[in-house]
């Protein structure tokens, strides 16, 4: 459907988007495909990135999608606005709003990720071991995409626009999790205390209780505040009031 | 869900991970000397005889009992668990790491492999499966959303960053397309019972790998190629994210995946042949035998085949499993499980 090799011709290239004839042939309906497919990755990027769970492989899966379509408008030259030495030159307006998207998003929670929740509290006295074995060298950069010699600069700020999506996720999942559980009672997870019958005639209840406990635990209203305020923000440019 | 032989279950949501002992009740005791029968505490004073309480049958209760909750060890979504062939370690993986627990310690884990960048902006592939070897407790797989399988050996080093070995098959140029990564991604990684083989399901095929071939699979399965003209309509509606597991007969001699319209496919290895069956009420008459389906690619339409564009992608069959030695198969449809046996058992 999308297979790389049709043939293109340049001329043809002038008419993207401008609703070529039905009877034009394939090229142009590529092109709308490919961009019509670019708007739909785009758009299911900025859902994922309002869910309050996002799920990273769908978000990761999509976001590489997106830089492989384009990388290929890059490589045809229809990357509109965005000559190899354009330094500085604004992109198309549909990264620019994505950009702003995102940006705003992305507002309050700073500049800096939030901390692991993985890694140090609950490794012990190995908590050496794993230290040592993860202050590796930092893996290569996705390599081929960002090597070809273009300069980054066209292609910064929708690399930005994705980039901040993904901090963005990995900000939110931590964060919930930490307030989820940061008020629980440890004993909860002492298998004695399980055994032992203090939580005795509730047996079946157990797991409810600790549903219950979580639940009341549940993020502080200053977080929620802010979720729908940057929604807020967002839906009114979105609306452009 | 895992288990081992002594009815315990291992579960997980995406977060937390529990263990559960699942015993069957089939008596109860009458006769208490403390409790009457309602359960009220006698009166001690009132309590003139001792009695032995008596053993009587009562009807078969099935009871879940959380013993173990291993929680607060994942930053990401958990999207496996697999128990160790030493029954006493376990790991569990969620988008970026995979980590080593002991079954009898919940409050400690160790993180053997974390695929996590020094920068998130620089993420493009996650974990998607995980599970360790039947056998060979220091080994295990895991796969990611690019299509590759890692085999890490755990004796090699503490964190099992370096594969000892990487499946990959090399891709189909004339096949490539803007979807070519995503249906690539592998939903589910699989051991054979005898340990020499893995499998993986991605979205529309079971493969077959040796563990001593790395460079490309030993039997490819196509699932529902008809898919593959409709990737775009997938796409839009996100049923191409949706992630299929696969399963082994005890054999090893057939596997099974699940697809759309309550559908799931069964392919024996041997004889080269597969069949698609239905888990629906209408199409399962206790002690009737299921009628094989098939779906029309294009053409023109026989009788009883379905056409693809009548597929229902609500009913999707994610989660199957094959008991390890008879010919039963459990297949989750929607709201449903259907339990279905070989008709010579």
């Amino acid at each position: 459907m999308f297979a790389r090799g049709l043939k293109r011709k340049y001329a043809d290239q002038e008419e993207d988007g401008e609703g070529a004839p039905a009877g034009f042939g394939s090229v142009p309906a590529y092109s709308l495909q490919r961009q019509s497919l670019l708007d739909m990755s785009l758009v299911k990027l900025q859902l994922c990135h309002m869910l309050v769970e996002p799920n990273l492989c769908r978000s990761v899966l999509i976001a590489n999608t997106v830089r492989q379509i384009q990388e290929e408008m890059s490589r045809d030259g229809a990357w509109r606005g965005a000559a190899p030495q354009s330094v500085g030159r604004v992109p198309l307006d549909r990264l620019v709003s994505t950009e702003i998207l995102c940006r705003t998003a992305r507002g309050p929670e700073g500049g800096h990720p939030a901390p692991d929740l993985g890694d140090d509290p609950l490794q012990g006295p190995v908590s050496e071991l794993s230290t040592v074995s993860s202050a590796q060298v930092p893996r290569n950069p996705q390599s081929s995409l960002w090597d070809s010699g273009n300069p980054r600069e066209n292609r910064g700020s929708f690399q930005k626009s994705l980039d901040q999506m993904f901090e963005t996720l990995e900000n939110k999942s931590p964060s919930a999790v930490e307030e989820l559980f940061s008020d629980v009672d440890s004993s909860y997870y002492d298998l004695d205390t399980v055994l032992t019958g203090v939580m005795g005639g509730v047996k079946p209840g157990l797991c409810d209780g600790l549903e219950g406990f979580a639940a009341a635990a549940s993020p502080p209203g200053s977080s929620c505040k802010s979720d729908l305020a940057e929604l807020d923000h967002v839906v009114e440019i979105l609306v452009e009031t | 869900l895992t288990c081992n032989a002594a009815h315990f279950l291992l579960s997980t949501n995406d977060k937390t991970i529990k263990l559960w002992k699942i015993s069957e009740r089939d008596k109860r005791a009458e006769g208490y000397n403390l409790k009457d029968e309602d359960g009220r505490l006698r009166d001690p004073f009132r309590i003139t005889a001792l009695r032995v309480p008596i053993l009587k049958p009562m009807d078969l209760m099935v009871e879940a009992s959380p013993r173990r909750i291993f929680a607060n060890a994942h930053t990401y979504h958990i999207n496996s668990i697999s128990v160790n062939s030493d029954h006493e370690t376990y790991l569990s993986a969620d988008d970026l790491r995979i980590n080593l627990w002991h079954l009898e310690i919940t409050d400690r884990s160790f993180n053997i492999v974390d695929i996590k960048p020094a920068n998130m902006e620089e993420l493009t592939e996650v974990i998607t499966a995980a599970e360790f070897h039947p056998h060979q407790c220091n080994v295990l797989v895991y796969s990611s959303s690019k299509g590759t399988v890692g085999l890490c050996d755990m004796r090699s080093s503490a964190l099992c960053d370096r594969h000892s070995k990487f499946f990959e098959e090399p891709e189909d140029p004339s096949s490539r397309s803007f979807f070519s990564e995503i249906i690539s991604s592998i939903s589910d990684v699989k051991f054979s019972h005898s340990g020499r083989y893995m499998m993986t399901r991605d979205y529309l095929s079971v493969k077959v790998w040796d563990l001593n071939m790395e460079s490309r699979p030993v039997e490819t399965h196509q699932v529902h190629e008809y898919l593959r003209s409709k990737l775009c309509s997938l796409y839009e509606n996100d049923c191409i994210f949706d992630k299929f597991e696969c399963c082994w007969n005890g054999s090893d001699s057939a596997v099974m995946t699940g697809s759309y319209n309550n559908f799931f496919r069964m392919f024996d290895r041997n004889t080269r042949r597969d069949v698609t069956l239905e888990a629906s009420r209408e199409s399962s008459k206790p002690r009737a035998s299921l009628k094989p389906r098939k779906v029309c690619a294009g053409g023109k339409r026989k009788k009883d085949e379905i056409s693809v564009d009548s597929l229902d992608f609500n009913k999707k069959i994610l989660h199957t499993a094959w008991h390890p030695v008879d010919n039963v198969i459990a297949v989750a449809a929607t709201n449903n499980l259907y339990i279905f046996q070989d008709k010579a058992n």
